[in-house]
């Protein structure tokens, strides 16, 4: 087989927006908690889950979740598009960290709505 | 003055290795390369490019005291010693400070480094209005002298498939230039996870540059006008 540099997935542009936005998301989700933390701070497991009760946390936690393994997935994709050349190799790695991101996500939300 | 100049002779050498000079300079020579010239002189096995000796060919890149520079205009009075010297990382050497810029010059092809414009010559030139010229400006300059691009670990990782700086803010030029027609084709061309996404702003190539160009920022205003049409 003629061994060719194929480029041209006409993709990327997305992801590389998406990275931007997600970070924003999750800086203004942290410096959120930090302050609503600041201003009432919870002392015991009863007051942590009366805060995270509140549907709008919910919700913002749920953003934030979502975001961090989106964004954690285009960070990781890019590290492995740099350093591992082996096309199968990169697959397979990527295949493991899409399932274990959605197996975080699906964690985080049972942990928040659970 | 003291230097250690990168020794590769493949036909010779079963390794590279590192040899010292110690030469005496006169007090015309104020640059880099007029240093090398001098080692010429007691040594011709040295091997370099050179030719312009005034920063505008782009020949002499080369790795100085762990930064890559043009030897032609980098002032010897601001060189700590030993004046380490090295061919530009990343490519292969062909001998010496001569590398083999082929992958370099492959990139800067695939971005059709020309003006692209389908309407019938006219009498006189394509004019354009001062504002227009001015868009040109800090992207124009680029020399090739492939001092950023090898300076960029993701050109390193992949020379093959991203395109890498210097070819980058070719791309640009030609973007931002009022009389190209090809700006829907230059940018399908390089929406592509390897070819243009693999800049992570790393800006060594800013740091680099010998002409004190901005391919990191052109790189940007590229994702930009990829932004514009998109969203």
């Amino acid at each position: 087989m003629v061994k060719r540099i194929v480029t041209g997935a006409h993709y990327g542009l997305l992801d590389w927006l998406a990275q931007r936005v997600t970070a924003v998301v999750m800086v203004v989700y942290i410096l959120s908690l930090i302050v609503a933390l600041l201003i009432s701070t919870p002392h015991d497991h009863a007051a942590w889950e009366t805060i995270f009760a509140n549907q709008w946390i919910r919700i913002a936690s749920f953003l934030f979740f979502v975001s961090l393994c989106w964004h954690a997935w285009i960070g990781i994709r890019n590290i492995l598009m740099d350093y591992i050349h082996e096309t199968g190799i990169r697959l397979t790695i990527q295949v493991l960290v899409i399932l274990s991101l959605l197996f975080y996500a699906v964690w985080a939300i049972e942990i928040v709505w659970g | 003055m003291r230097f250690s100049i990168y020794r590769y002779d493949p036909d010779k050498d079963e390794k590279p290795y590192m040899q010292e000079y110690d030469i005496v300079l006169e007090p015309a020579d104020k640059m880099l390369l007029d240093a090398l010239i001098r080692i010429k002189v007691v040594d011709d096995s040295l091997s370099l490019r050179r030719s312009c000796r005034e920063g505008v060919c782009g020949s002499d890149g080369m790795n100085i005291n762990g930064r890559n520079g043009l030897a032609c205009i980098t002032p010897i009075s601001e060189l700590k010693e030993p004046v380490e010297l090295r061919p530009l990382p990343g490519l292969p050497v062909i001998r010496d400070l001569i590398v083999d810029m082929t992958q370099f010059f492959k990139q800067y092809h695939s971005i059709k480094p020309y003006l692209i414009n389908n309407d019938p010559p006219p009498e006189t030139e394509r004019l354009q209005s001062p504002e227009e010229r001015a868009e040109l400006d800090g992207v124009y300059e680029c020399v090739l002298c492939a001092c950023c691009s090898t300076a960029c670990p993701s050109f390193w990782w992949n020379p093959d498939k991203y395109v890498g700086p210097a070819a980058l803010l070719q791309a640009y030029r030609f973007l931002a230039d009022s009389r190209d027609q090809a700006t829907a084709e230059r940018l399908d061309n390089l929406e592509d996870p390897y070819r243009l996404f693999r800049c992570h702003s790393i800006m060594n190539c800013v740091d680099t540059c010998p002409k004190g160009l901005n391919p990191t920022k052109a790189i940007n205003k590229i994702k930009g006008m990829m932004v514009k049409r998109t969203v």
